[in-house]
């Protein structure tokens, strides 16, 4: 494994273990995917998958695809024993509704109020907010899973969003390759940092004020 | 009973201008034989409402990769470039929509309503030109009914009184879009008789349905990876 595999690896299990089991949970496309490999043993989630079923389960054989069963990215997915499927209409009831307990997204920037930009970059980067609006809107609880900083070093947790917004105030948790930051009501806390990492790189890698933990824990 | 057409006679009626839903996500329950016979009629100009623009050489992809559409009305197009570039060049213009509130608008069309009032959308871009309002202490974007002059959809099955089976993931906003539009030819890898196709399982009832097609060619829409 490479150290960017490493890193995601990091994120995705820790926040694998914040699932609890019975809840039901939409991934996001790219490293969000990766947390339905580290669920612990034991503890039964569901995943929902926005173009329309609970239950998505793992990508099938070769050769064993079914083009009438695909995840929100298009790739020939499974489902799992108890899912169902449902048209676009009652998938985001499901969403909006506040019946989805978890949805897990990548971000481009989060910041202190629980702010997240995720879905354009004006003049660069356009492709459409497909279903994270509602999933941000509507999910019990928004946990943002992504590398600390961006491609140049730069934070990408900031004191204010610069990128248009996704939603306004949702997001609960942000977990990264460095830290795992609780979004609460006077700010953003840090209550655990990587093993290989200290406050002090957190801090400085951090472009909002970070509410250290009193007991801070490593993942 | 409904009509069964060929798939360039179901399209016939389509003109240059005209507005056409087509279902699918990620082109998967894409109806390919009709978008085709679309595609071979020749249309242009066309304002597009769809989920998302697929792959360029896939199902829906097609329209927009080879110039059909002046309007497009949908929730991603990051899967196929050339939506982008046409979006920046002008050539196209582009509404991004969010998923469950574009789903919801085409219910509120079929359904009768005024609109839908949505909390998906506050304090972004999308809020833009909205009205906003405050029900039981919480703020709701009303977003208006969306209809179509045609739509076009793929069902599994179909009975002849038009009720459609969609299985799996193929159903998504086909549904609504059905519901939405004056005119709905749907194309059915299965044609049956009415009693053949149990009520249980009809996705569509056939009270929506225009025009009946029998599908030619075959879902195409896995990504690889």
């Amino acid at each position: 494994m490479d150290e960017k595999e490493l890193k995601r690896v990091r994120v995705v299990k820790r926040i694998a273990q914040e699932l609890p089991d019975g809840a039901l949970v939409n991934l996001g496309i790219g490293m969000p995917t990766l947390v339905a490999d580290y669920i612990p043993a034991g503890r039964k989630i569901l995943l929902q998958s926005e173009n329309g079923f609970i239950g998505l389960g793992p990508q099938p054989q070769k050769g064993k695809e079914d083009p009438r069963l695909v995840n929100a990215g298009g790739l020939a997915v499974s489902i799992v024993p108890g899912g169902c499927f449902f048209d676009s209409s009652m998938s985001f009831a499901i969403i909006r509704g506040g019946h989805v307990d978890y949805t897990v997204l990548g971000a481009l920037e989060v910041d202190e109020q629980g702010n997240l930009a995720n879905y354009m970059i004006p003049g660069k980067m356009v492709p459409g907010m497909g279903g994270a609006m509602d999933l941000v809107a509507g999910a019990r609880n928004v946990i943002v899973s992504m590398e600390h900083v961006n491609k140049n070093g730069a934070p990408k947790i900031l004191k204010k969003c610069t990128l248009p917004l996704t939603a306004v105030g949702e997001v609960d948790l942000i977990v990264t390759d460095m830290a795992f930051i609780r979004v609460t009501k006077k700010g953003l806390v840090l209550e655990e940092i990587a093993e290989n990492t200290t406050v002090e790189e957190v801090i400085k890698n951090t472009g909002a004020k970070l509410h250290v933990a009193g007991t801070l824990r490593r993942f | 009973m409904k009509s069964i057409q060929t798939a360039d006679a179901a399209v016939s009626a389509i003109k240059d201008g005209s507005t056409v839903m087509v279902g699918g996500f990620m082109s998967c329950g894409n109806p390919f034989t009709l978008i085709d016979a679309l595609i071979n009629k020749g249309s242009k100009n066309l304002t597009l409402i769809t989920s998302d623009t697929g792959y360029p050489e896939v199902g829906v992809g097609r329209l927009i990769c080879q110039n059909r559409v002046k309007n497009l009305i949908a929730s991603h197009i990051g899967t196929n470039p050339v939506s982008g570039q046409k979006m920046n060049s002008g050539e196209m213009k582009v509404t991004l929509v969010p998923q469950g509130t574009l789903a919801e608008r085409m219910r509120a069309k079929g359904a009768g309503l005024g609109g839908a009032l949505t909390p998906t959308g506050l304090g972004t871009e999308v809020e833009k030109g909205k009205q906003k309002l405050s029900i039981e202490g919480k703020d709701y974007l009303l977003e208006l009914p969306l209809g179509a002059d045609f739509a076009l959809i793929k069902a599994e099955v179909c009975d002849k009184y038009g009720n459609c089976f969609l299985p799996m993931a193929t159903k998504n906003a086909a549904v609504m879009m059905a519901m939405a539009a004056d005119y709905v030819a749907v194309e059915a890898d299965k044609i049956v008789e009415p009693g053949e196709l149990d009520p249980e399982k009809v996705t569509i009832p056939g009270v929506f349905i225009s025009v009946i097609v029998k599908a030619v060619l075959p879902a195409s829409n896995l990504r690889p990876g």
